[in-house]
């Protein structure tokens, strides 16, 4: 019976390699996902015969799936494309409250004196499965926009975080020395939930996607932890694969975006607040040049290429289709249109590629930074709708900026610079932007699908 | 160190390396599904809270395991379904490709 446990074990665990290399290559993606979840199904049915069931084990189990099943399916359904990020923070964080709360159960179970083989797995996944749960909630509301995306920071901050740091190492220690009693644990998952809302709260929204991915493999290695508790192989092989794969791809993310993780995770202090400062001083009564619909949709007509910076603003907006109908206006006229995309374009990492191909556009126009940087300098008009860090020159000149050293799209160097906006808001990173006051610039204010729709109607005219 | 437990740890050192290999020519355009996905995997703590649930009899393992179940399904469903939801908008993609999009 184990024996065969162990080999759908092992099935599973091929199952999810081979669905972890067809996720990483644009052909095989979808199929990857399909090969790895027919792997979960296997390790879970697997399970069943394993087990003693009580009669309260059975309701419970079955409430539960259900529960999580519907509320699952119905997120995952309902989410519009814009908010997928914050929707993957929310279902990595009750993975790693999963793995938190069964080692919890194990260790009850284990009583006063677990073997240290038992206790430090255990402990180990309480406190990153607790981490990896509050600081995914604080990623969540971030994103949501149920609170400030804008780094929070105050005086001492590092020393407050550094300091449940070694309170929760303290404990850890005296658990593993001194037997655990349950409340040192309980106290012990306190302090992990606080660490996580601590660590995630000094990290600009602009920053959330390496944070989530980052908290995905801490989940992952709590998962695996938890299946060292249970001397169970698929925890362990499941868990450590997403805790290994999660990290490079967490270092892949950062490296998109030009820095180093400690510079994600620990730049925000103290640094952001006198950027900001000095930047709006800065730019206090200075002047931007605006223009009507109707002139835009002339220039943009009678130019011969045209290069479209899709950001954040067109997400939510949902102006993707309104960006497509444009471009078709203008290609029929002849004009050459494709889209720069940069590699954090939207909120994350190949966000954007997945809402233009929503909306339709063909995929020969979409091109990645490294390619059309050079191609800049030849376009009449660059559209930016929505976009502001992602052609922010701060980042290549002033290394104060919180976003110096980011590789940029190298918009600035269009003939004319078209920049559509809600507002005169900084972006993101909470950074005012140079671009704007640039005499080739051209401001044109609103929300992104009407200022689109308008300009189509603009260029049809003209 | 018991042999089961020298097993478990060379399942796990091996599971890092095929973990960083097998993802390490992923494009950027496949970032965010991949993150998703591994986020679905990391899900199989399904499993684990299983185990811990079907024997649970005191009131306290009962909510604990209840707990665990409704929140690790989540994680389950919800991480597959996202992700497939996803790469579906990858595949539409190329569909368009053959008859020009209206």
């Amino acid at each position: 019976m184990t024996t065969l446990i162990a080999i759908a074990y092992l099935v599973a665990a091929v199952l999810f390699i081979l669905g972890l290399r067809q996720l990483s290559s644009p052909k095989g993606a979808r199929n990857g996902n399909f090969t790895a979840a027919v792997g979960m199904v296997i390790a879970l049915v697997a399970t069943i015969p394993l087990l003693h069931f009580t009669a309260a084990g059975v309701t419970i189990i079955a409430i539960g799936v259900v529960i999580g099943g519907v509320i699952g399916t119905v997120g995952a359904r309902r989410v519009k494309m814009t908010a997928i990020p914050q929707m993957v923070a929310l279902f990595n964080g009750v993975g790693g409250g999963a793995a938190a709360l069964v080692a919890v159960a194990e260790l009850l179970q284990f009583g006063m004196h677990p073997a240290l083989t038992i206790a430090f797995p255990s402990v180990f996944s309480i406190v990153i499965g607790s981490v990896s749960f509050s600081g995914s909630m604080v990623a969540f509301a971030k994103l949501q926009e149920l609170m400030t995306g804008t780094p929070i920071t105050y005086r001492g901050q590092q020393l407050v975080n550094g300091l449940i740091a070694a309170a929760i190492v303290g404990f850890v220690i005296a658990i593993l020395a001194i037997a655990s009693v349950p409340f040192s644990f309980l106290s012990l998952m306190v302090l992990a939930l606080v660490l996580g809302v601590a660590f995630v709260l000094p990290i600009g929204g602009a920053d959330m996607p390496v944070v989530i991915s980052l908290l995905n493999a801490c989940t992952g290695l709590a998962v695996a932890a938890s299946g060292f508790t249970l001397n169970n192989f698929a925890l362990i092989v499941a868990g450590t694969l997403v805790g290994a794969s999660g990290s490079l791809l967490t270092k892949l993310m950062s490296d998109a975006m030009g820095r180093s993780l400690a510079n994600v995770l620990f730049g925000a202090f103290g640094q952001v607040r006198t950027g900001t400062a000095a930047a709006a001083t800065g730019q206090e009564g200075r002047s931007v040049r605006s223009a009507s619909a109707e002139d835009l949709g002339t220039l943009l007509a009678y130019s011969q290429r045209v290069i479209i910076v899709p950001g954040y603003g067109l997400a939510v907006a949902q102006a993707q289709h309104a960006a497509r109908e444009l471009a078709e206006l203008l290609e029929k006229r002849g004009v050459e249109v494709s889209y720069a995309i940069h590699p954090v374009a939207g909120r994350m990492p190949g966000h954007m590629n997945v809402l233009l191909a929503e909306a339709n556009v063909p995929y020969e126009q979409l091109k990645e930074m490294d390619e059309i940087n050079d191609e800049f300098k030849n376009a009449d008009v660059v559209l930016i709708v929505g976009a502001n860090d992602v052609v922010n020159p701060a980042a290549r000149t002033s290394p104060g900026s919180p976003i110096f050293g980011m590789p940029i799209l190298n918009a600035d160097q269009g003939k004319n610079i078209v920049f559509m906006k809600r507002s005169m808001r900084p972006g993101f990173a909470g950074i005012d932007n140079e671009l704007m006051y640039d005499p080739k610039t051209i401001m044109f204010f609103g929300d992104a699908k009407d200022s689109l729709t308008k300009l189509a109607a603009a260029v049809k005219a003209a | 160190m018991n042999s089961e437990l020298l097993n478990e740890v060379t399942f796990f050192v091996l599971a890092i390396f095929v973990g960083i290999e097998v993802i390490s020519k992923v494009p950027t355009i496949l970032h965010t599904p991949l993150m998703s996905g591994t986020n679905a995997i990391h899900g199989i703590i399904l499993v684990g809270a299983i185990v811990i649930a079907a024997g649970a009899s005191s009131p306290v393992n009962i909510a604990i395991g209840l707990v665990a179940v409704t929140l690790a399904t989540t994680n389950v469903v919800g991480g597959f379904v996202v992700t497939d939801r996803m790469l579906e908008m990858f595949k539409g993609r190329q569909q368009t490709k053959t008859p020009p999009s209206k």
